[in-house]
This record gives C-alpha cells, sequence and structure tokens, in this order.
C-alpha cells in the first residue's frame, strides 16, 4: 500500500487561547474507501511525535507509517472494511500548520510567536477535515497515548460526530510527573544556545537540547524490564570500561542515536508546543467532576492501558473508566499484560488486534443497524 | 469440563443459555457478572438484540468477550458494582459466581440497586449427592458438582435452594422465576434434595 499526505487548507481557526489562526493547512492520510453510507470512516490520532503516516508505505521515503501493523488490509482496523484516516495534529511540524510554518502576516516562520494551542485545538481541525471529507459521524476516534488524549476529547467535544472512541495508554489529564518530564524536555530545549528563544529557523538547528530532550522521552516510554531485556549492562563493541565518557553501554550509544534521529525529523518549537497542549489537557477542566465531563458523550469506549506502562499508569485509564461507568456509559477496559513500558500500545499488536477488531465490527453492526 | 466453571458447560450443556434467555426480554440492558469469554453475552446479543455489558477479572477472558464485541469491564465484581448508577440495567446475571464471592449478599443488593432484576444461578449444596458424599466419607463433599478439594475450591459460599430462599425472605426480595435443573431436566419436586442447579430471578419488593 503506497501512500501520500494531502494537504488541505481553511481559511482560519479559532483557538481556545482567544487567538485565531489563519489560514491553517491540515496535513493527512487516508487508507481503504469511505462506504455510500459514509459510516465506516475511522480516525487515528497520532502520539507526542507521530504524524500523518500512520499506516502503508510513504511515497515520500519509503517508510512504512508508525501504526502500520495495527492499520491495512485484514489488521485490526482492516482498511478493505474501513475508511481510516491520519492527520498530523496543530501545532505540529510534519505539513499542518505549526511553529515552524510561515506567518502569512511576516513572511517569516512563527516561531515562538504561534500561538498556544491545546488537545481540544487539535480536535477542532480534526473536526474541519471530517466535515471537509464529508463525513458527519465517523464510526471511531483511537489512539495511543496523546492520541487518546484527542479521542476522549473527540467524545466530549462532538458527541453526535463520533459512535466509539478508544483511549489507548492515555489519561483524562497529565500528572506532575507526567508534566515535570515535559517540563524536563522543554528546559533541555530552552537552554540550548542555538534555541535562540525559537529564532533558529534558517540557522544552526538546537539540536543537543532537541537530542536530550528525546532521550529523557525514550526513558519514560521503555520499562525498566524492557531496558533490561533490550541493553542489560552490555558495553558496545568491547568487554572493558575505556575509564572515559564516550558511549560504552548500549543503553547510552542508543539513547544518543534515538536523539540524534529525532532531530532530523522533529521540530524544537513543535516539541514545546506539544508538550505544553499535552500539559494544559484536563478533561474535567470547567465541569464539577470528571464524570459529569462525560455527560454528554454518545459514544462507545474501549479504554487499553499496559501492566508495564509506567508513563500512563493505569490507574489514569481506571479514572476515565470509573467515570465513565458512573455515567452508565458503554465502555469496555481491559489492561494488556506487556513489559514494553508505554511503547506497548506501538508493538503489543497481536494482544491489541482482536479486541480492536471486535469492539469495531460490533460498533459497525450498531450504527448500520 | 473446563475445570474453573464445572457447572455451566458440564452440567447443563447450553441449558442455561436457554434458561437465561427465556428471562431476558428482547433489547434488555443486560450487565453479566463474571462473564467470562463473554459467550452467554454474545448470544443474547446476536439472539436478544440486547445492551451486553460484563465484568470479569482475567485479563484473557476480558480480551475474548471483547473481541466478540461485549462492552466487558476488567475488574473484580464485587468491588466494582459501586460505580454504576441506580437502576442502570434491566437484567444483572451472577451465573455459577454467587458460591465464590467474598459477600454474597452485599453482591445481591448491589445487583438489586444497579439492576431491575437480578438472576442468579448455583449450583445446589443441598442435592442429595453432596448429602451423601459427606455423610459416606466423613469428608468435605466432592462430586461432579463440586470437583474440588476444600483447599483449592472456588466455592468459598457453600449455599442450598432453601438457603437462597431464606435470604430473599429476610431481604424481602420477590422472587418472580425459580428454575431448578437435574441433568439437564427442569424439575418441581423437592427441589432443595434433586437439584443440581438453581436458577432464580428476583427484584426487589
Amino acid at each position: 500500500m503506497i501512500v501520500e499526505t494531502q494537504t488541505v487548507r481553511f481559511e482560519s481557526i479559532s483557538l481556545d487561547s482567544g487567538a485565531t489562526l489563519q489560514p491553517v493547512d491540515c496535513a493527512y492520510q487516508t487508507y481503504g474507501t469511505l462506504n455510500d453510507g459514509r459510516t465506516n470512516g475511522i480516525l487515528i490520532t497520532h502520539a507526542f511525535s507521530g504524524d500523518s503516516h500512520a499506516a502503508g508505505i510513504s511515497q515520500e521515503d519509503g517508510k512504512a507509517g508508525w501504526w502500520d501493523n495495527m492499520i491495512g488490509p485484514g489488521k485490526a482496523f482492516d482498511t478493505d472494511k474501513y475508511f481510516v484516516i491520519c492527520s498530523n495534529v496543530l501545532g505540529g511540524c510534519r505539513g499542518t500548520t505549526g511553529p515552524s510554518s510561515l506567518n502569512p502576516a511576516t513572511g517569516e516562520p512563527y516561531a515562538m510567536t504561534f500561538p498556544v494551542v491545546t488537545i481540544q485545538d487539535m480536535v477542532r481541525l480534526q473536526k474541519m477535515l471530517i466535515d471537509h471529507l464529508g463525513i458527519q459521524r465517523l464510526l471511531c476516534v483511537a489512539g495511543g497515548s496523546m492520541g487518546g488524549m484527542q479521542a476522549l476529547a473527540w467524545a466530549v467535544m462532538y458527541p453526535d460526530a463520533v459512535a466509539a472512541v478508544m483511549p489507548i495508554a492515555a489519561t483524562s489529564r497529565h500528572s506532575a510527573q507526567q508534566i515535570a518530564f515535559n517540563e524536563v524536555g522543554r528546559q533541555s530545549i530552552m537552554s540550548d544556545p542555538d534555541w535562540l528563544n525559537g529564532n533558529y529557523y534558517g540557522k544552526t538547528k538546537p539540536k543537543r537540547g532537541l537530542a536530550v530532550a528525546r532521550m529523557v522521552g525514550h526513558i519514560t516510554y521503555m520499562s525498566d524490564d524492557s531496558m533490561k531485556h533490550k541493553f542489560g549492562r552490555r558495553l558496545r563493541e568491547k568487554n572493558q570500561f575505556d575509564f572515559d565518557f564516550s558511549a560504552e553501554f548500549e543503553v547510552e550509544s542508543y539513547l544518543r542515536y534515538r536523539g540524534s534521529q529525532f532531530v532530523d525529523r522533529f521540530d524544537a518549537n513543535s516539541y514545546l508546543y506539544i508538550t505544553k497542549a499535552m500539559d494544559y489537557f484536563d478533561v474535567a477542566a470547567g465541569h464539577p467532576s470528571l464524570g459529569a465531563a462525560f455527560e454528554k458523550t454518545k459514544a462507545r469506549f474501549l479504554v487499553i492501558s499496559f501492566t508495564s506502562d509506567w508513563l500512563y499508569p493505569t490507574y489514569q485509564s481506571l479514572e476515565v473508566v470509573s467515570a465513565l461507568r458512573g455515567r452508565n456509559r458503554d465502555v469496555a477496559y481491559c489492561e494488556l499484560r506487556s513489559t514494553y513500558g508505554h511503547d506497548a500500545f506501538l508493538v503489543e499488536v497481536e494482544e491489541q488486534t482482536d479486541i480492536v477488531r471486535g469492539f469495531l465490527a460490533s460498533t459497525f453492526r450498531q450504527v448500520s443497524a | 469440563m473446563s475445570v474453573k466453571r464445572p457447572f455451566v458447560r458440564g452440567v447443563l450443556g447450553r441449558r442455561d443459555f436457554e434458561i437465561i434467555s427465556g428471562l431476558i426480554p428482547e433489547g434488555a440492558r443486560v450487565l453479566d457478572l463474571g462473564c467470562g469469554d463473554g459467550e452467554l453475552l454474545a448470544w443474547l446479543m446476536q439472539h436478544k438484540n440486547v445492551d451486553a455489558r460484563g465484568v470479569e477479572m482475567s485479563p484473557e477472558l476480558v480480551q475474548a468477550a471483547i473481541a466478540r464485541g461485549a462492552s466487558v469491564y476488567q475488574g473484580n465484581l464485587e468491588s466494582s458494582l459501586s460505580d454504576y448508577p441506580d437502576h442502570a440495567f434491566d437484567y444483572v446475571i451472577l451465573s455459577q459466581t454467587l458460591q465464590q464471592v467474598r459477600s454474597p449478599k452485599q453482591v445481591l443488593r448491589e445487583m438489586l440497586r444497579v439492576g431491575q432484576h437480578a438472576v442468579v444461578a448455583f449450583p445446589n449444596f443441598g442435592h442429595y449427592s453432596v448429602r451423601l458424599a459427606h455423610l459416606f466419607s466423613g469428608r468435605a463433599p466432592q462430586n461432579q458438582l463440586f470437583p474440588f478439594d476444600w483447599f483449592d475450591s472456588p466455592n468459598i459460599r457453600v449455599l442450598t435452594v432453601e438457603d437462597f430462599e431464606l435470604l430473599c425472605a429476610r431481604e424481602q426480595w420477590a422472587i418472580e422465576r425459580r428454575i431448578f435443573l437435574s441433568q439437564n431436566q427442569e424439575l418441581a419436586f423437592l427441589p432443595n434434595l434433586r437439584a443440581e442447579v438453581a436458577v432464580f430471578q428476583i427484584t426487589r419488593r
């Protein structure tokens, strides 16, 4: 399945902060075919560093999508049955308008003049895309991590436009620990002398700061167990210490590699904006309780967490599920066993496939009835 | 014979589905406590078009149930009931699990709080084979109905048809239906002595 990224431009979008962006571009990919009744649309919402290339082989660079093992013909999100859409989030750097985009008013990149965006703003842009594609009601919005937060926001913001949502390894709001890790990432970027208050475009990028931020991120995505299995205390291509500070341990070299790789594909200012959006996110904000926030939802929910995920621990999924059950919402929940930590939602394909497939099929039957 | 839930499949075959299905009207809102792999819920969805919810502890069974399309929650049925609002369901089913819960009376009360009707199926400890097994061996009774050793039995509450009816009377629960089964056949005469499995539908007075 060779896929290509498309972009749609909208005149403007009004943001939670009160600011307005005009115009705004939204980069997206689609897989499968929309049926005549337009009832088989599924929106996949990506995690923090993801993009619209969720599945298939990219025409641009030949790489497989970030959830290609879950989306495609015969897979969990079966593109023989469903029309699957994935778009890059607002504030991102992979085709959708973000801080690295040109501000038409100045002809320069927005940089830090880009307005602060929220998860709800990202969802607003996704809703504009769905309207643009002629879909009144999505069969499902599904995503892991930050994608799961967007799925929850969809259920609350557009109860009539989504039949089911699937928040995986997600939360209704960031804990102090999650905000803390994000803040370390942001401070790492902002303390890089090349960051220049965000005005590094056309100059040297704040590579070191962004790479360190990504290293911290990767640690939080794994588990003690998965790191033990993947690296242990193994040394890289040697048996003895050199008594210096080169990347001697496998784990050091892995983190350095992933950090350096990341700076080529991700914008440091987008890192700041998107992590901030995650930290601001709180489904219950403006409501007396989380349950009250779910009062108007009409969707079915499939909530999934993973045993070894300490970044988005099971208790956060259970808070969501408990609030939903308190309102007698239609919710399925399971905690899957995995040693992969937060990364499990990307890795545990077999574990997730049957439940995703069954949940979608029964939702589709309900929608079609 | 499944080791974990010997009665349903082993003794009844599919009779419990027929019986429970006979009690539950088309399109009802159903909560199945200890729903296992969701077989009953899937059956009710298919044949009775019910709104099917379930609670199950084992992650593997929950996965299987969700794969069947039922909205099943992974958790402890005793502690999870308190989340639901009053009258959330038309029928709350507890099949072959009452004898395994720590606080049966509390669970039954909660079932009648969140549901209009409770359907409870349990193996009858008053069955003559159990009485005989105990009388002749002088040990904790073991037979086809209760195949476990006392030290690894999931059945921590032993109750008879008579015991259940007494509890209903004490709690002022109305018994709407009672169905007694032996050798896969319904029976009416001397149920406390002859029924292997009892199915009660109760409601609050």
